[in-house]
């Protein structure tokens, strides 16, 4: 949850980038939102949500579509006004102050590029608004065009560039103010999944480059974990969890967060023993699983336990590992997914339910693998699972 | 059979169809009234000369031929009558569509900000006067701008004037009655563009920095040109040769080049000159045309 921000991250963990590791500085940080609750009609689009942003980061909000991310960043430009809650951008409240008086800029979803404005012309408009002087203007359109490499390009008309030359545009255009924050409403939706990987590095390292603050608001995780240094992932309004991308995934703060972040399997069961370190939880699809304790400790008993199909792993017999320190499930595999780099499996548990296991293909010389129809002992150690309320 | 085979033969005769339509009922006549300008008053049956006839031969044909003339045009050029009423019919053509777009500019962009369950209201309340007849709107003005009509009994009564205003038979009239009737055609063009335009880009501006007012002038009216050109065409062609609304609503001092030509056809029966005004007429109007897909011409090929 939002509280996330004050506790430290584990020391053994890497982060992407230094500016990752959070500080415990006195320092405040550059945007908070406070409380912020936005209703259309009966409908609570943003119910409630804090989050604090420090300066300099790279943080990413992510979430199904319909779960207010959008309308989150749409109050941070200006464009909407919260219901309740405030939004302080440097210690000062904004959530009142109109979009072309906010030291926040954004870039569109498609762009939004003035048409009947070349590209030069396009990334002046808002250095001719702060009323910089014409030779600024120039210099400073000359860095920006430099900046997002649109050399050559700066008399072309919108409609004569190329999707990603469009996108860079429309990048120099909200980077030439030098606002405070830079606002990123799913800048690379319109790309193809190529120009979209490569895009996304030279957005992070345009980001590390100029040490500013950037919000990006996107359904794709994968992008998420990719250019982001904390991602808050959000479901109907509010904020589920905010965690550097590692956490997210291995340490998902909800059964929700678990599901809509990768691929997960899930064991609903019951809680029948306590000890020091571990749980001993008896499900109905996968018998007795031993968890690891949660670092959070959980009272209920009624939980899930769950496993990313990658930390398991699939052998023909039961491991001579001490029993007691793994879990080990028997099935038969019903489908077998070659992908290149891994092949996922789809095992029919003897208790009925089916499990997703991924196996690395680290040897181009390996044979195919298991068969459909195989039996195998699919087995995961308890620091594998992580046990979440139902 | 290929899907190709079947539809293509009812494609090819739909392309050629408006091409037909143009030369049946444009060119055909056109030609028809080009002659006639070219010819000389008679009275006669039909009244000008020459005629031409198949059926006296091919030499008088040729003859026929010989006696076409400018005669006719440079009458025009001579008598300041002509030379006028083509300046009056620019003028006020030009008077009105300024004034039509002051009007229905704000209107259409109203209309464009509206949510959209409301947008069909205000559509149908644009268009519902053209369910009464044009005729009747207009002969409506006459009766409420008569000397004892609806507008001075209604100053009479909140004591702004003393006695009647001459409203009826002047300018402001016809201007009134112009701008009522053509509203509507400077209104639909300018709606279409505006709820066309992309609200995202008004927010960019609104996130660039730009003040309400710079939105307007910078983004949302440049873009909206190309209504601006279809409703300022729209209003301005017809009414160039505009004929019932000044014979009703103005004074008879000046005429439009509309009130001319009726005048030479229908009072002087001379069908020479009547033909040449229109064919003149004709000329006049294609300029501004030439103009506009000059413009959108140059447009399309700065998109490319």
């Amino acid at each position: 949850m939002a509280d996330e921000i004050a506790t430290p991250e584990p020391a053994a963990e890497p982060a992407p980038s230094p500016s990752a590791e959070p500080r415990p500085d006195p320092q405040p940080p550059i945007l908070r939102i406070e409380n912020v609750v936005k209703s259309f009609g009966s409908f609570r689009a943003v119910d409630g949500v804090s989050l604090d942003i420090r300066a300099g980061e790279f943080f990413a909000l992510l979430g199904p579509s319909g779960c207010g991310k959008t309308t989150l960043l749409r109050m941070l430009a200006g464009f909407e006004t919260p219901d309740e809650g405030r939004i302080l951008l440097s210690g000062e409240d904004i959530a009142q102050v109109l979009p072309h008086e906010r030291p926040v800029n954004m870039m569109f979803q498609n762009y939004a590029l003035f048409p009947h404005l070349n590209v030069r012309d396009n990334i002046a408009f808002g250095l001719r608004r702060a009323g910089l002087p014409r030779a600024e203007t120039a210099t400073r359109v000359a860095e920006m065009v430099a900046l997002v490499k649109l050399e050559g390009l700066e008399k072309r008309k919108p409609d004569q560039l190329s999707g990603g030359q469009k996108q860079r545009v429309a990048l120099a255009r909200s980077l030439a103010r030098r606002p405070q924050v830079l606002l990123l409403d799913e800048p690379m939706a319109a790309l193809d999944k190529k120009l979209r990987e490569s895009t996304q590095f030279e957005l992070m390292e345009l980001q590390r480059k100029l040490g500013m603050t950037f919000i990006i608001v996107t359904h794709d995780q994968e992008e998420a974990m990719t250019v982001a240094t904390r991602i808050g992932v959000m479901n109907a309004g509010k904020l589920e969890q905010v965690a550097v991308p590692r956490r997210l995934y291995e340490e998902p703060a909800s059964r929700w967060v678990a599901e809509f972040v990768g691929d997960i399997n899930l064991f609903e069961g019951e809680v029948t023993a306590r000890e020091p370190h571990r749980l001993r939880v008896v499900t109905q699809a996968a018998g007795e699983l031993v968890a690891a304790q949660p670092v959070a400790p959980i009272s209920e008993t009624k939980v899930a336990v769950a496993i990313r199909p990658e930390k398991i792993r699939l052998a023909l017999r039961r491991p001579a590992a001490d029993a007691a320190a793994i879990n080990c499930v028997e099935g038969a595999i019903t489908d077998a997914s070659y992908l290149g780099g891994k092949t996922v499996y789809k095992i029919r548990l003897d208790g009925g339910a089916v499990l997703h296991a991924s196996q690395a293909n680290t040897a181009r010389l390996d044979a195919d693998g298991y068969g459909l129809n195989q039996r195998v002992v699919a087995w995961f150690t308890p620091d594998d699972c992580v046990v979440l309320e139902r | 059979m290929s899907a190709r085979r079947i539809f293509s033969r009812p494609a090819r005769f739909a392309a050629i169809a408006p091409y037909v339509w143009m030369v049946l009922f444009f060119l055909v006549p056109f030609a028809f009234v080009a002659k006639i300008s070219l010819s000389q008053t008679a009275i006669a049956q039909p009244p000008y000369t020459p005629v031409f006839s198949l059926a006296d031969g091919l030499s008088s044909l040729s003859d026929a031929f010989a006696a076409l003339s400018l005669d006719n045009f440079r009458l025009l050029l001579s008598d300041d009558l002509y030379l006028s009423s083509y300046l009056r019919s620019v003028v006020v053509a030009v008077t009105s569509t300024a004034i039509l777009l002051l009007i229905g500019y704000p209107i259409a962009y109203g209309m464009a900000r509206l949510p959209r369950r409301w947008q069909g209201i205000a559509m149908m309340l644009v268009i519902v006067p053209f369910w009464t007849s044009f005729l009747i709107r207009i002969y409506a003005w006459v009766n409420i701008l008569q000397h004892d009509g609806l507008l001075n009994q209604i100053l009479l009564a909140l004591h702004l004037v003393s006695t009647p205003v001459v409203w009826l038979s002047t300018d402001s009239a016809m201007y009134v009655g112009i701008v009522y009737s053509y509203l509507p055609f400077m209104i639909l063009p300018l709606f279409a563009t505006l709820t066309k335009l992309e609200p995202a880009l008004e927010e960019a501006a609104a996130d660039l920095g730009a003040s309400p007012r710079e939105i307007f002038w910078l983004v949302t009216f440049p873009l909206s040109l190309p209504g601006v050109g279809a409703g300022a065409l729209l209003c301005f062609i017809p009414i160039v040769g505009e004929f019932v609304i000044p014979d009703l609503l103005a004074g008879s001092k000046s005429l439009m080049i509309g009130q001319t030509l009726w005048l030479e056809f229908f009072t002087n029966k001379d069908w020479p000159v009547a033909s040449s005004i229109a064919v003149v007429l004709l000329g006049v109007l294609l300029l501004p045309l030439l103009l506009y897909d000059r413009l959108q011409r140059r447009q399309l090929e700065a998109q490319r």
